[in-house]
């Protein structure tokens, strides 16, 4: 009879596996840094029209990022995070899936909101925290959600969507969905145990799941160095029983590809796929960091010049003839009209009402926050001064 | 000692005496003492909810370590020949990816049923319960909520268990917004009680007194009925005294009840079962009628829910006091094995409490 776990090849030569393979995993790309395609590369062909849709997304996601940080600088909003860098995860991702896969968000994919049709209004909303904002202003700026865009609100803490990914997987597969989810984390979200408990779960329930891991190379101030011994993050999916793969996380079309065909496998296959998007952060973490006190300027600076994913797709498709200097300068400038319109507009909308402080703790609000309530209105009205006035009583 | 009692208890069947005797008809329907009804122990009255459970509702689950082969407790057991593997499963060994992947599942609208083997081990899914479940609805604007996630743990004394087989962490889950805790005291009650938690549109935890599994028996209604939540019980009538416990407890406060009783003192004994949100109303009125508080609980006594129960009477009813709020629970160290009996708050302990504080 066999051990545990089935038959083994047995041998008298003792022998370590090495704690490091030979060579690293190889990264997918079909575009070059100028933004032509490889020689043998596979690549599902994208059409004039997603190819430039996925285009002025990148490009709405880079404009709204300058603007609100900006917006945050000038004291409108109290804080924002931005994906400088990241557009081609954020975009090519969402391009490749469809409107019933459900998304479990870290924070820095708003790219994947934007695609499915939230509004730069909407963004803005969430972010002076107005009556507007679906999360009823209770949360900081981009913790974005959207039941009917089927994205599920992002919460601070990191990597504790990855095992809800996977519950709502198991969801879709015991209802027979024709969908799959897709959770994003980065390179530091992976040495939480969220991360490993739900990879482990995803093999074991065969849960139709697509994690998509950003390693952008920092977690705040901490490089990959500091994060991890193993060759990345793909390496861990054959430790857990899932297929992977490596892709180049500023190639759009590698992206578009690579989730594409990831979605195939985990839908009729009914099993968990891991991505590794290789990227670089070329932002800060937040508007609370400083990310030139950790790493040299330069080195931020050509990553968002020389290796601008945005930039790359842009080359492609107007080597095709789908775009001109025309359109670019056109884009960018109605985007920034329609920005700065949205955060006008946002910033003079009153805030939700102090009834939404108790609301939705529960279903419905139980005795003790009844009286909460009570008391605290009367200790307004005793000291109405001591209180914001953009808080509707 | 406390088999006699436990069984002796159980056997009353829970006269719904209470200051909501109406609007608790229901509860009172629900368990149908006009008619004879098998006598089950805590685990089989628990298996029982389970079944109805996931035979009522075809996108509910029920998960976690060894559930399938019935479980450690025998909790489980059946169900998963019944309702087959795709929907009673075993999970890997780790609680952050039960409790994570429950929200998951209740997120999308099924009722999860996540188990934890002991409520010792629940700690690695405090964030997962704490941060996430408890903030889901809330934080999304109610876009989204996981209201259909229970969890269940086998918690308290057995009489061996040492530091990790014993722990009752109520307390620690009653300091969270957004969730409820529930505790039931006996078999008819556990069913009743799980299947409104499991039915509830928020996620709860529920802790079943282990002790009790096998030693409490008593009628449960063979039907699929449910018990309120957050409506305390006053499951035995007094004028001199009020106390509050939950649980296990119960039947060790109810002995120090009888043995008061022998010298003259009348004591009023409520089951909280709903620690969070909890039915002030009904301990305050209590404690208006009678002037006197003890509560009880094998918990560490120092920021034990004793304490938040204690300071809301003293709000509520400092003028009506007598004397001082007693609390019996027990002492602040890990859970000891050869201790235990030194450890816990004891019918002996409740009993000289009982009388300090009326002699006041």
């Amino acid at each position: 009879m066999d051990f545990p776990g089935g038959k083994v090849a047995f041998t008298p030569e003792m022998s370590f596996i090495s704690e490091s393979p030979e060579e690293r995993a190889h990264c997918y790309r079909v575009l070059d840094e100028d933004g032509q395609p490889l020689a043998h590369s596979s690549f599902i062909q994208v059409s004039k029209e997603v190819a430039v849709r996925m285009y002025t997304e990148m490009v709405t996601l880079q404009t709204m990022d300058n603007i609100f940080y900006e917006a945050q600088r000038q004291g409108r909003i109290s804080f924002y995070v931005t994906s400088i860098g990241e557009e081609a995860i954020n975009i090519a991702s969402a391009a490749a899936l469809r409107f019933d896969d459900l998304v479990f968000p870290q924070y820095r994919e708003p790219g994947v909101l934007l695609w499915r049709g939230f509004t730069l209004q909407e963004f803005a909303n969430q972010c002076f925290g107005n009556r507007d904002d679906y999360g009823k202003g209770r949360q900081m700026p981009i913790h974005y959600g959207s039941n009917k865009l089927n994205y599920f609100t992002v919460s601070s803490t990191i990597a504790t969507q990855i095992p809800h990914a996977v519950g709502a997987a198991y969801s879709l597969k015991m209802d027979k969905k024709d969908a799959c989810v897709v959770t994003y984390f980065g390179d530091g979200g992976t040495s939480e145990g969220d991360f490993h408990a739900a990879i482990n779960f995803a093999a074991v329930r065969e849960a139709p799941v697509i994690f998509i891991c950003r390693n952008n190379g920092w977690a705040i101030s901490t490089p990959t160095s500091d994060q991890f011994r193993s060759d990345g993050i793909v390496v861990r999916g054959q430790a857990y029983g899932v297929r992977s793969i490596r892709v180049d996380g500023n190639d759009a079309l590698a992206m578009y590809s690579s989730v594409q065909a990831a979605r195939v496998m985990a839908i009729g296959e009914q099993r968990p796929i891991l991505i590794e998007a290789l990227t670089y952060r070329a932002g800060h973490h937040s508007t609370s960091d400083d990310s030139t006190k950790y790493r040299p300027a330069n080195e931020i600076e050509w990553w968002r010049t020389a290796r601008d994913p945005v930039s790359r797709l842009r080359k492609w498709i107007e080597s095709n003839g789908w775009w001109s200097e025309e359109a670019e300068s056109e884009l960018r400038s109605n985007v920034r009209k329609q920005l700065l319109h949205a955060i006008q507009v946002a910033e003079k909308v009153e805030k939700p009402p102090i009834s939404d402080l108790f609301t939705d703790v529960y279903d419905v609000p139980p005795s003790n926050l009844r009286e909460q309530e009570m008391v605290l209105r009367e200790t307004i009205k005793r000291y109405p001064q001591e209180y914001p006035g953009d808080v509707p009583v | 000692m406390a088999t006699t009692a436990a069984r002796r208890f159980g056997r009353r069947l829970v006269p719904s005496v209470s200051r909501r005797r109406f609007s608790s008809s229901a509860a009172g329907d629900a368990l149908q003492r006009t008619q004879n009804h098998p006598s089950l122990n805590l685990c089989s009255a628990i298996n029982q909810a389970l079944h109805i459970a996931l035979d009522t509702d075809p996108r509910s689950y029920v998960f976690g370590e060894d559930v399938s082969f019935g479980g450690v407790f025998r909790c489980t057991l059946g169900l998963a020949d019944q309702f087959g593997k795709a929907r009673v499963f075993n999970t890997p060994l780790c609680e952050q990816g039960i409790v994570g992947f429950g929200i998951g599942l209740a997120a999308m609208g099924n009722r999860a049923v996540a188990e934890i083997q002991f409520a010792d081990y629940i700690f690695p899914a405090f964030d997962q319960i704490v941060n996430e479940a408890a903030k889901f609805r809330y934080r999304s604007g109610n876009q989204f909520n996981c209201g259909g996630l229970t969890i269940r743990a086998p918690y308290g004394a057995v009489g061996h268990g040492g530091h990790y087989h014993s722990q009752s962490p109520e307390a620690f889950f009653c300091h969270v917004p957004g969730i409820k805790v529930v505790i039931p005291r006996s078999p008819s009650q556990a069913k009743g009680l799980l299947l409104s938690c499991i039915r509830d549109p928020n996620p709860i935890v529920f802790f079943e007194p282990k002790w009790l599994y096998r030693l409490a028996v008593e009628e449960v209604p063979e039907h699929d009925y449910m018990l309120p939540l957050s409506e305390a019980e006053v499951i035995r009538e007094g004028v001199d005294i009020t106390l509050v416990g939950w649980g296990a407890q119960l039947s060790i406060m109810e002995e120090a009840c009888l043995d008061a009783e022998k010298d003259g003192i009348s004591c009023e004994l409520i089951d909280l079962k709903t620690l969070l949100p909890w039915d002030k109303e009904t301990v305050e009125a209590s404690v208006r009628k009678t002037g006197r508080l003890l509560i009880s609980h094998e918990a560490p006594v120092t920021g034990g829910f004793g304490a938040e129960i204690s300071a809301s009477i003293v709000e509520r009813c400092f003028l009506r006091l007598e004397a001082p709020v007693a609390r019996i629970c027990g002492l602040d160290t890990p859970f000891p094995l050869v201790f235990e009996p030194f450890y816990l708050p004891t019918k002996n302990k409740i009993l000289d409490a009982i009388k300090s504080t009326v002699n006041y």
